[in-house]
């Protein structure tokens, strides 16, 4: 029961793209085409996911016991940096199908907000469903992580959708390419405001 | 005499320049998340603008001296380490100094490390550029970053709460949309719009 609050919080409720704002900068620039964006919403689940794991890991067991918490933004973004690179390597090695469809957006990743966003929400915030508030345990945590690029994903492919119905009509000028897109995303985030609530 | 007359106009050009021609907002589209997450009030938007003002300029100065001993293959990481220890000094600056700002700006001052304005201006300007142009360079894009991001937020605090920096001049509550996440996207586009429309004539 709490893993599906809190997957239906971090999906709907707390929308990481429209109540959050992270990972706006690929969200405006690669939702030009619905394929682009489900490629990239791919990539990103995965990669915040396994950073997520790997990070709250190492903030266990490394920075907390020796009092290293400071270090927390230096190491994270180095960990994050490290295991893209390292999944590039991997899935060109064992899946070249699956990197052919993610690959190229794979180096962008690295400074996509969202992800270092996920890994230190997930260990410095206290979050509380239906419960005293309490830090997430590894099980938590990475159910979290995944629901929340999850919501990434669903607001990327319907924002892309929108969009590509957008380029087809006729816009005034000074409203055309990001304002427009901006204006829409403005009331897709007023839609997701109704979720607001539920849990 | 020419050569220094053409040296400050050259100077006062990297501190103004941040307003409209390379404004980080409204021009180039940089830094997004912190535009539109942190200006629910004009008061945020400054010290946000502010907090990365701070680390855009220092980090600017160092890799500027750092540039020249830097191999070109690891100099993005090496960017990235520079960035984040001023973020972390500023994260733990503001923790001990103003520990109210640092809770309402939250998880957005350490995400100054993955901010585009930074990284961007270390590998487009600083790295080729002399240590005073590109704490100037810094300071200017800095400037015009913390405009755009005050005016959105004093945008959104009239429609919002009906007050400016706190100071209430419209009685009621106004359209509580607009400090929420809605408000930020439709206040963004529409500035974007009167930008297009009117600044960025060539």
């Amino acid at each position: 029961m709490e893993f599906l609050l809190i997957i239906i919080s971090a999906i709907f409720v707390n929308n990481i793209l429209l109540s959050q704002f992270l990972g706006i900068c690929p969200f405006l620039g690669v939702s030009n085409k619905l394929s682009t964006a489900v490629g990239m919403s791919g990539a990103v689940c995965f990669v915040i996911t396994l950073a997520t794991v790997v990070t709250y890991l190492l903030n266990q067991y490394l920075l907390v016991p020796f009092g290293l918490t400071f270090l927390q933004t230096i190491l994270f973004i180095l960990v994050i940096a490290a295991l893209v690179q390292m999944v590039e390597i991997v899935l060109k090695k064992i899946s070249p199908s699956l990197y052919q469809a993610l690959g190229i957006f794979l180096p962008l990743i690295t400074t996509n907000c969202a992800v270092l966003g996920v890994a230190i929400t997930v260990v410095t915030k206290e979050f509380s469903f239906g419960g005293e508030p309490a830090m997430f345990n590894l099980g938590e945590a990475t159910v979290y992580a995944a629901a929340t690029s999850i919501g990434y994903g669903l607001a990327m492919c319907l924002f892309a959708g929108l969009r590509e119905h957008l380029a087809l009509n006729s816009i005034p000028k000074p409203f055309k390419g990001l304002p427009i897109a901006l204006i829409t995303a403005g009331i897709m985030a007023m839609a997701f405001l109704g979720f607001s609530g539920i849990v | 005499m020419l050569k220094e007359g053409l040296k400050m106009s050259s100077r006062l050009h990297q501190l103004t320049k941040g307003f409209v021609k390379d404004n980080p907002t409204f021009s180039l589209v940089l830094g997004m998340c912190p535009t539109l997450a942190t200006t629910t009030s004009a008061i945020n938007g400054l010290e946000m603008g502010l907090a990365t003002m701070f680390v855009l300029i220092l980090s600017n100065m160092v890799i500027s001296l750092l540039a020249p001993a830097v191999p070109d293959k690891v100099r993005i990481p090496v960017y990235i380490v520079v960035i984040a220890t001023f973020v972390t000094v500023l994260q733990l600056a503001m923790q001990a100094f103003v520990p109210d700002v640092y809770e309402t700006l939250g998880l957005f001052i350490p995400l100054i490390v993955v901010n585009c304005i930074v990284l961007g201006r270390a590998e487009a300007f600083a790295n080729k550029n002399s240590l005073v142009d590109s704490a100037l360079d810094g300071i200017g894009i800095g400037l015009g970053f913390t405009m755009s991001l005050t005016v959105i937020g004093i945008i959104r605090e009239i429609l919002g709460s009906g007050s400016v920096f706190g100071w209430k001049f419209i009685p009621g509550d106004g359209v509580l949309a607009f400090v929420m996440a809605p408000g930020a996207f439709i206040v963004l586009g529409y500035l974007m719009v009167i930008f297009n429309k009117y600044l960025a004539k060539k």
